[in-house]
């Protein structure tokens, strides 16, 4: 093979390998594809939350995108416990400043990023969060501290449209 | 195929042979050269045939009164349980079969690794249950997911998270396999056409799993090699059929006992709660046959290692052959072997239970040394100990030991002395 000089033969078979491959290639990608989210999945982008009724210490939970999204009212004793945490603590530093804009309000997608379980309110070594299923704690501002989590909850996009409603994504 | 030559007696079968060799097949099964020394464990075979054929039975069954959406899924399954004729028969068979069939292919992989079967020249059969085993998992795990109850939904949610622990891609891959943003209606249609696929490419898998078993022939106790056809072996029919037979009466009597006794002590009694994607159950757990891997998932306390190393706790099942390196087949011609092999099967019946147990304190420690304990089985202790073990001395062939009255030379020799 190596040293024969390569003929119009072997030309014109790697030319139609090469067809081949994209052909089958451009099959294939719609088969793949099709399992992405559908236009109607995608459709669901936004949701608005009434939060007036909602009290410090308080959190409510609403679904946005089929996920969880907590939304907690913070009392002024979690806001300085989170306000204070040193940044070479946190496993992902974060400060609570940016995930907190506005810091009686603290809206996050209530989703562990280890394997998704939701973490329970209240709970846990920083009094923040703590899930249930491999044992991943966060604190006040949502943060992980200790467990397998490797990332903060996320914080979505979100705006107050008024002073009661908060409108998520 | 053969190892001799088949003519049909009827003309008519001659007919049919020489345009489709079926009946040469039949008779290849039936006569297929066994050695006749092979004990019980050799039976889960068998066994695992059946459990896959009532799996596809009763699925196909449950598969015409079951509604895969998100909205009605665990609503057509209680209709199943309470109003379809036999309804609660089919699916605690199907549900407890899944169990059963577990059962039986741990039976049949520890009986392989006592007896060295995936050694030279078996290591094929060996992968291709490998990936029988890896198809198995996934179409139970899709299974449990069916019903959608609290454990269907954050057994599914925790398990396709995994994926996002590959690097750069792997948020992306979760969302092409939920088909959205959490796990939905996408993903449990999805989950029950592949549910559906699965068993019958683990069909196809056995076949290719059975033709190169009758290559080399099988294994025995004593892990010799065995001439055939010859004074060391049966013919399948009657003799091997007969005792699979007689297993499989007695596997079944386990099996009917749970269906109708304790049909659902295998399950968790959260999955008759409607999922509900804004709580997680306070305690998830797998089914008991996934225990020891979710083990070790956990007790790395890093995201992606944590999915490598439960991958490859599986994977490295695949290269068994090649990381024993020892030449003798049987645990029983090796002593240190044979402890080894027994302290393994501890490792992973702890593994087992702590990976039931809540992922903290003692038990976290437990799974830890169990997992790396695992890995040190395959990675260090195999490897040294084919090369340093001495090792008893081989019999000549299967009958000597038998006749003897043990598989062990030694000991035979010994015996016949007495009797001289």
């Amino acid at each position: 093979m190596s040293d024969k000089k390569p003929e119009r033969r072997d030309f014109l078979f790697t030319a139609t390998y090469a067809v081949g491959a994209v052909g089958a290639a451009a099959v294939v990608w719609p088969l793949v594809d099709q399992m992405n989210p559908d236009a109607s999945v995608k459709a669901l982008a936004s949701t608005e939350v009434d939060v007036s009724s909602l009290k410090p210490g308080n959190t409510i939970t609403v679904l946005w995108r089929g996920k969880p999204v907590f939304i907690r009212r913070r009392t002024q004793e979690e806001i300085d416990v989170a306000r204070s945490v040193k940044m070479e603590d946190l496993i992902h530093p974060e400060k609570d400043e940016d995930r907190a804009k506005n810091p009686e309000w603290l809206v996050m997608l209530g989703v562990c990023t280890h394997l998704g379980c939701v973490p329970l309110n209240d709970k846990g070594d920083y009094d923040g969060w703590f899930c249930p299923c491999h044992g991943s704690h966060y604190d006040t501002s949502g943060r992980i501290r200790k467990g397998p989590a490797p990332w903060n909850m996320e914080v979505p996009k979100y705006e107050f449209v008024n002073a009661n409603t908060i409108k998520i994504g | 195929m053969s190892d001799h030559e088949y003519t049909p007696k009827s003309k008519a079968g001659k007919w049919f042979n020489d345009r489709l060799p079926l009946l040469t097949l039949a008779n290849h099964l039936t006569d297929y050269p066994t050695p006749k020394n092979l004990n019980y464990w050799w039976t889960f075979g068998g066994i695992l045939t059946f459990c896959l054929i009532t799996q596809i039975v009763t699925g196909l069954v449950l598969a015409m009164h079951y509604i895969a959406h998100a909205d009605m899924a665990f609503e057509s399954v209680e209709h199943i349980m309470r109003d379809v004729n036999y309804g609660w028969l089919i699916r605690y068979i199907h549900a407890n079969g899944a169990s059963m069939f577990f059962l039986a292919v741990y039976i049949h992989i520890f009986r392989s690794l006592f007896y060295g079967s995936y050694k030279s020249p078996r290591e094929i059969i060996w992968i291709i249950g490998i990936i029988i085993y890896l198809l198995m998992m996934a179409a139970a795990f899709m299974g449990y997911v069916l019903p959608w109850g609290q454990m269907s939904f954050w057994g599914a949610t925790v398990i396709t998270n995994l994926f996002s622990a590959i690097p750069l891609v792997g948020e992306g891959v979760v969302t092409w396999l939920w088909g959205g943003y959490s796990v939905d209606n996408p993903t449990l249609t999805r989950f029950f056409t592949l549910h559906y696929l699965i068993p019958f490419l683990i069909l196809g898998l056995v076949v290719l799993h059975i033709w190169a078993l009758h290559v080399p022939g099988n294994n025995n106790p004593v892990g010799i090699d065995v001439k055939k056809p010859s004074k060391d072996t049966v013919p399948f029919h009657p003799y091997i059929v007969i005792k699979d037979g007689f297993a499989l009466l007695m596997f079944m009597i386990v099996f009917a006992f749970f269906v109708f006794y304790a049909p659902n002590i295998l399950g968790h009694a959260d999955n008759y709660i409607e999922a509900n994607p804004l709580v997680t159950p306070a305690h998830i757990v797998p089914e008991w046959y996934l225990l020891p891997f979710y083990a070790i998932l956990r007790s790395v306390p890093d995201k992606l290692l944590g999915v490598v190393a439960m991958l490859s706790a599986i994977l490295i099942l695949a290269v068994l052959p090649w990381l024993d390196t020892s030449k003798i087949r049987s645990a029983v011609f090796r002593p240190l072997y044979k402890q080894f092999y027994w302290i393994l099967v501890a490792d992973v019946l702890i593994l087992g239970y702590v990976g039931a147990m809540p992922a903290e304190g003692l038990y976290l420690l437990i799974a830890r040394v169990a997992t790396a304990y695992y890995f040190l089985h395959f990675l260090v202790i195999l490897p040294v100990l084919g090369l340093k073990e001495r090792t008893i001395p081989l019999p000549l062939s299967i009958t000597e030991p038998v006749l003897g009255g043990s598989p062990n030379m030694a000991m035979a020799k010994k015996k016949e002395s007495k009797i001289e």
